[in-house]
């Protein structure tokens, strides 16, 4: 691709581009990708300059041994700009010793403390000028400290877990609610802290890490064949849609291009992977309201959608069926008979509902104003999915990546926009999506590519041992919740030797602090369904 | 509104809840004599759940959920049902390996439950560590070296009828054993 002109560029830009190039594939013609290296002076430039460019949107930070990573996205000439910068040692602390630490980017891009809590428990990096200190994923309870720090993670000394530090609120008549880590009847792992004068909510916040199961450092080492069982089970809720952008990041590093029918297929099971989660999503909401034939009704269609992937696929949530490579199954005799079925199901039912949540009285009346997001804060955490379209941020990586197998595509279904950033928003877009993702799948079924000449399996071997050559890959795709952005590094034998799995969930659960924090304690039940959040994905 | 509630009247005209699945006598027949070695009391026919999710990826939530939701197993006409407190609570369902993070809170849970009670967990994780066995963040052992587990219910996730085997096997187990060998 051609650089645009580099004096028309803003300085944050710039600044990320003026950096050494370091090779990074898995970019699409529609959206770039490169990555950077840039000095501790530039990137303290950039921490700077990041603040006078709201355009430009950090999606993900993370690190290695010695170095920190982000992943920003540049709108005006559409790209994935991914900048590095090595960690230097810093000053000497209480202790003795010089944790290594980078300038911090939470100053310009909120959303970036939560990353920057998050490299400082795993890797030991410090944030310096961050804006949070506190631990994040670590609550005192490993054996070890820094875990993914190298040359070795140290030893925790023996000693009882810390007491948990919640952002507090000061006045007359202001109450906290401890809610958590054990939430309702059949819920995640999370805990929230509500500081409430009244009825009112002051301030709401989470502490999650929980489920934090050391995802990446079972991931270091092993091939991505090997690992990819660990990506698919980020979240199970979106297990596809981590596969596949798993797998597509190590087939960009690896320099390999899956089967042409592996790729439709995988695109197949993103689409009834959407259906069936927006489905459980609304029926969530339809039932927090009081509808519960509507919801049932909903409930019925997504259990006839998990039959289908069942059928077609061999497991319910289509877990591991898209590896490195390929997809595990071709699709049985019998699926697209039972795909079809369910897609005309959903389809006869779809104008129903919509209808049901633009004219429902009771449903408007609940809805409407409720864990409102300003467009301007979803622009500034650059939240994906449904809650940035509700919020009027127009951004599907389906669209925007335009990667194999949509470029193929006749059309894409349009992305739909709402500007309300209310619950009744979300839950309009669920359900518009779902007419969206049925015609989608419609498409990807009447379009499957025949088996290539030769070809026994859909996969494609990723080389490996002496075969291998190093290189780093991205792969973003468009999961019910929003962009799954995952990034690898093989050596040249073939293995992982970094790796980061960032969940669409990073980005939504601030917002759903903010829209929890301008409700009352009685909104909290809808508000947090309406979102749809995933510990499990964040806490890695 | 009314072509939608002709549409909801079709799907949902009886019978609309699935038969039971068949309850494994191995799984009845080893719950049974659990109950007996303990000299426990009976729990009756009737089991109030609490489900504690102890790191699990959200997998065998999912398909916790659509065992509850609604009208395809019907939960309830077996005198299953999902509860919130522990306090509430015959059964606590624990899904995932155990995080360290998570290890104290479902102590806390288990030590609110009243006696008797069961413990049953759900999905690979839960039987050793399952993919996660090794990792710095989890307990050993799975849930079984954590918690007092009575059942095991593997699968990644287990399906809704294979989770409904599980928990009616409990309940058969809960038949006292006069009638057992009677009427059965």
């Amino acid at each position: 691709m051609t650089a645009p002109d580099a004096s028309a560029q803003p300085l944050a830009t710039r600044l990320i581009r003026a950096g050494a190039p370091q090779g990074l594939r898995g970019g699409t013609a529609a959206l770039p990708a490169e990555r950077h290296l840039l000095a501790t002076e530039a990137w303290a430039q950039l921490s700077v300059a990041l603040a006078a460019e709201p355009a430009l949107d950090l999606l993900a930070l993370w690190a290695e041994p010695g170095q920190v990573h982000a992943a920003f996205l540049d709108h005006t000439a559409p790209a994935l700009l991914l900048a590095s910068t090595p960690a230097v040692a810093g000053a000497l602390s209480e202790s003795g010793t010089a944790a290594p630490c980078y300038p911090a980017l939470s100053p310009a891009r909120p959303a970036a403390a939560w990353f920057e809590r998050m490299i400082r428990d795993l890797w030991g990096l410090e944030a310096q000028g961050g804006t949070d200190l506190r631990p994040w994923l670590d609550h005192g309870r490993w054996p070890v400290r820094t875990p993914l720090a190298r040359p070795r993670p140290s030893l925790r000394p023996p000693g009882l877990p810390p007491h948990p530090e919640f952002l507090t609120v000061h006045g007359a008549g202001v109450r906290q609610i401890p809610l958590g880590p054990i939430r309702g009847r059949i819920a995640q792992a999370a805990e929230l802290r509500l500081h409430t004068s009244g009825e009112a909510v002051l301030r709401a916040e989470h502490r999650l890490g929980h489920t934090h199961k050391g995802t990446l450092s079972l991931i270091l080492g092993k091939s991505p064949r090997a690992a990819a069982r660990f990506a698919a089970r980020l979240a199970g809720d979106s297990t596809v849609a981590h596969a596949w952008a798993f797998a597509a990041a190590a087939e960009a590093a690896a320099g390999v291009a899956p089967p042409p029918r592996a790729q439709h297929l995988r695109a197949l099971m993103l689409e009834v992977e959407r259906i069936h989660n927006h489905l459980r999503d609304a029926a969530a909401m339809l039932a927090a309201l009081g509808l519960e034939r509507p919801a049932t009704h909903c409930l019925a269609l997504r259990e006839g959608a998990l039959r289908a992937a069942e059928r077609a696929f061999g497991h319910r949530l289509m877990m591991d069926r898209v590896l490195p490579g390929g997809v595990a199954i071709d699709i049985a005799p019998s699926g697209p008979a039972a795909i079809l079925a369910v897609l005309e199901a959903v389809e006869a039912a779809q104008p129903d509902l919509a209808r049901l949540v633009r004219e429902h009285g009771g449903l408007r009346a609940r809805l409407a104003g409720l864990g409102s997001v300003d467009p301007a804060l979803a622009a500034r955490f650059a939240a994906g999915g449904v809650v940035g379209r509700a919020s009027g941020r127009g951004f599907d990586a389906r669209h925007a990546a335009c990667a194999a197998p949509y470029d193929a595509l006749p059309l894409l279904p349009p992305i739909v926009l709402d500007e309300a950033g209310d619950a009744a928003a979300r839950l309009g877009l669920r359900i518009e999506e779902l007419a969206g993702s049925a015609r989608l799948a419609r498409a990807l079924l009447a379009d499957l590519p025949a088996v290539g000449e030769g070809e026994t399996m859909l996969m494609r071997p990723l080389p490996q041992g002496s075969d291998g050559q190093a290189g780093e890959g991205i792969g973003l795709v468009e999961s019910f919740r929003g962009e799954c952005l995952h990034w690898l590094r093989l050596d040249d034998g073939g293995l992982i030797v970094g790796a980061f799995l960032r969940d669409p969930s990073w980005l939504h659960w601030p917002l759903l602090e903010a829209a929890i924090a301008a409700g009352d304690v009685a909104d909290l039940a809808l508000c947090e369904r309406s979102f749809n959040c995933s510990a499990s994905g964040v806490d890695l | 509104m009314d072509r939608m509630r002709r549409g909801l009247r079709a799907l949902l005209s009886p019978p609309f809840a699935e038969p039971a699945p068949p309850v494994p006598a191995e799984a009845v027949a080893l719950l049974a004599r659990r109950l007996e070695a303990a000299g426990r009391a009976r729990l009756g026919r009737s089991l109030a759940i609490r489900v504690v999710d102890t790191g699990s990826c959200g997998g065998c939530e999912l398909e916790l959920a659509a065992l509850d939701g609604g009208a395809v197993h019907d939960l309830e006409r077996f005198g299953l049902r999902f509860v919130e407190s522990p306090r509430h609570a015959d059964v606590l369902l624990v899904t995932g390996p155990v995080c360290r993070n998570l290890r104290e809170a479902v102590e806390l849970a288990l030590g609110a439950m009243a006696a008797p009670r069961w413990v049953v967990a759900v999905g690979d994780c839960a039987v050793d560590g399952g993919v996660f066995k090794g990792s710095y963040a989890i307990e050993p052992g799975g849930a079984q070296a954590s918690l007092p587990v009575d059942l095991v219910i593997p699968g990644c996730p287990p399906t809704p009828v294979q989770l409904l085997e599980g928990l009616l096997a409990l309940i058969e187990a809960e038949d006292p054993p006069r009638r057992a060998e009677g009427s059965r």
